[in-house]
């Protein structure tokens, strides 16, 4: 059905690219523990996907192993069609991927501009010289970044507290930075662990605007773990289904809500 | 009232991104440097020289170097008076082995000698934290200091163990040795403040800076938003390691002249340094020269008022000052517990509205 290198047009009238990112057979243990059983899924160029499942599935673990955090015992990723050496954190954030947190990772010492900002760094390239006088690169490196920050701040509207630190932000906002600190880094590929956790209508209704105008201003693929199946069935345009460290299903919304085993997981089934 | 932003417009962000973006703080400034540089020189004698300014400006070197380490990366330090030890060793060795290269270079030699000793005693930072590395860098200030008393190669086979500082001149003026005038030697410390205090600024309003801190307030989030951790902790021990290298050597050089490592750069100088950002701030450079102001002009003044003052015996007005500088301490750590730095943030919003409560 999915071509490898030519996508697919969504319901909307999308056209989906090839493939961004391809995890194959991944399993990933703790001690005796399988917290992912052999697992494997695409996302494609500018496609919505996401990873869903009951609690413990090994959701977060999928992501932490996209974002390096984690090393699987077996499997390969695929990213932009190379083979992916096991790697450091900070060294997947340079190819292209960025990442939010089920519980806000924000720096709470600094100020919302400042935290946006270090999504640039990976971008900053200034010596310590240079930085020592704030002069040449670095004088002219901070500025360019800095509007870069800015029209991610202007999209998701924090202008009014670019300078508020964070710590004084409630929880609704914390979650918007962390999205602009994301975003600023203009990746290739944005895993969002819960975006809407905690959230209350409005603000879930806020949320899911931004992560597709995300998706359609800047084309931006996007992966992202959700609860709330409204959300998810909304907003995306595939999606996997997890249980127990396995995939029990994928395709779009449509196919994973008529999927018997996605039933089952989700509602339980008799056993008699 | 004139303490205000309104009406002053930012139009670029090179504007916006001002150590002091508001007038009035800007002007301020310039006129601390205009005292400090073109009326104080005029104004003082040896004993203000050496009971005030000396160690209020070195301190404050030695406090923007603990500061960028322990307040903006977040790596607890208690080695700070083995790596001044390390400055004043070095420009003694460099004093002494080039005497005809000029003691400014070797000062500023002294400071990178000390970064690359910091590098190697911030290495397990990697591995540990908290406590555990404040335990790791006390090891560096115990055998630092066991080194330069026990390989006489560093004091140059003196007798005494000690080691003191020759006489060099800049433009024809003594600046360090026993003729050396009080206003010169308060001039080239306040040049290394003046500019170690707008490098250290630089650093941490930059890109490095945001590297520190991101490290400080989270290290994991750090890492996945694209920070090393390696270069970004080595980096921080490097330049903290710089400062307090450099007031290690203005220290020997150009403030007492002679040194015995073990009396002078003892476990009580770092705990001092790190009291004096505590109190100050941490992760301000202003809260850097407030704690240094705070611990070192406090005793003075008392020293001045109940000796000087009322009349009392020395040595109990010496006693009396160790409790009440303690009991200083902890009134202020409970009533502002972010310092100094702090306060005067509060004062300067505070300020910005007043004589209007919103």
């Amino acid at each position: 059905m999915l071509d490898q290198e030519q996508g697919y047009v969504t319901a909307d009238g999308r056209q989906i690219g090839g493939t961004v990112m391809d995890m194959r057979n991944i399993t990933l243990r703790f001690g005796g523990v399988t917290a992912i059983k052999d697992i494997s899924f695409d996302i494609r160029e500018g496609e919505i996907r996401a990873i869903i499942g009951p609690n413990g599935a090994g959701k977060s673990s999928m992501l932490n192993v996209i974002s390096g955090f984690y090393v699987p015992q077996e499997g390969d990723v695929y990213f932009r069609g190379q083979k992916r050496a096991p790697m450091r954190p900070y060294e997947v954030a340079r190819q292209g991927i960025a990442r939010t947190f089920q519980n806000i990772a924000l720096f709470e010492g600094m100020s919302v501009l400042d935290n946006v900002m270090t999504g640039r760094l990976t971008q900053m390239k200034a010596g310590i010289l240079s930085q020592a006088l704030w002069r040449g690169k670095a004088e002219k490196e901070e500025v360019e970044n800095r509007e870069i920050c800015e029209k991610v701040i202007d999209f998701l509207e924090i202008q009014h507290i670019r300078k508020t630190p964070v710590a004084r932000l409630p929880y609704g906002l914390k979650k918007r930075v962390e999205l602009a600190r994301a975003l600023a880094s203009e990746p290739k590929l944005l895993l969002l662990d819960e975006p809407m956790a905690g959230m209350n209508v409005e603000e879930k209704e806020d949320m899911s605007r931004f992560i597709l105008d995300v998706n359609d201003e800047f084309g931006t693929t996007i992966a992202l773990i959700e609860h709330d199946m409204g959300v998810v069935m909304d907003l995306s345009d595939r999606v996997v289904v997890m249980d127990y460290g396995r995939k029990i299903g994928d395709g779009t919304p449509d196919e994973v809500r008529n999927n018997q085993e996605v039933i089952d997981a989700y509602l339980g089934v008799s056993h008699d | 009232m004139f303490y205000r932003e309104a009406g002053d417009f930012k139009t670029s962000y090179q504007d916006d991104n001002q150590t002091f973006p508001i007038k009035f703080d800007r002007y301020r400034y310039y006129f601390v440097l205009f005292v400090a540089f073109a009326i104080i020189p005029f104004m003082i004698n040896d004993y203000w020289v050496n009971a005030v300014f000396l160690p209020f400006l070195i301190y404050s070197i030695a406090a923007i170097g603990l500061n960028i380490l322990t307040g903006y990366c977040g790596q607890v330090s208690l080695g700070t008076g083995g790596f001044m030890a390390v400055g004043a060793y070095a420009v003694y060795k460099l004093m002494t082995i080039f005497p005809e290269v000029s003691v400014l270079i070797h000062i500023v030699l002294a400071g990178v000698i000390t970064a690359c000793v910091g590098v190697l005693f911030g290495l397990p930072s990697l591995r540990i934290k908290g406590f555990y590395l404040a335990v790791a860098t006390l090891a560096a200030q115990f055998f630092l200091v066991w080194l330069f008393n026990r390989v006489p190669w560093f004091y140059n086979y003196s007798a005494s163990g000690q080691i003191s500082a020759p006489e060099r001149t800049f433009l024809g003026e003594p600046i360090t040795g026993p003729a050396t005038e009080a206003w010169a030697a308060y001039l080239v410390c306040l040049v290394f403040v003046t500019l170690s205090a707008i490098v250290a600024r630089n650093l941490t309003r930059g890109s490095l800076g945001r590297k520190w801190m991101a490290i400080r307030d989270m290290d994991i989030a750090a890492e996945i938003i694209g920070v090393n951790p390696l270069g970004a902790k080595l980096s921080a021990f490097a330049v903290s390691s710089f400062f307090v290298g450099l007031s290690g050597a203005l220290f020997f050089a150009v403030y007492l002249g002679a040194v015995e490592v073990g009396e002078v750069f003892g476990i009580n100088k770092s705990f001092l340094v790190l009291f004096m950002i505590i109190i100050g701030g941490l992760g301000s450079i202003f809260g850097s020269f407030a704690g240094a102001a705070f611990l070192v002009l406090l005793p003075v003044f008392l020293k001045n008022v109940l000796v000087g003052g009322l009349g009392w015996p020395t040595d109990l007005a010496a006693h009396l000052e160790f409790m009440i500088v303690g009991g200083l301490i902890i009134v202020f750590l409970i009533a502002e517990p972010h310092g100094l730095a702090q306060l005067w943030r509060v004062t300067k919003e505070k300020l910005r509205l007043w004589p209007f409560p919103h």
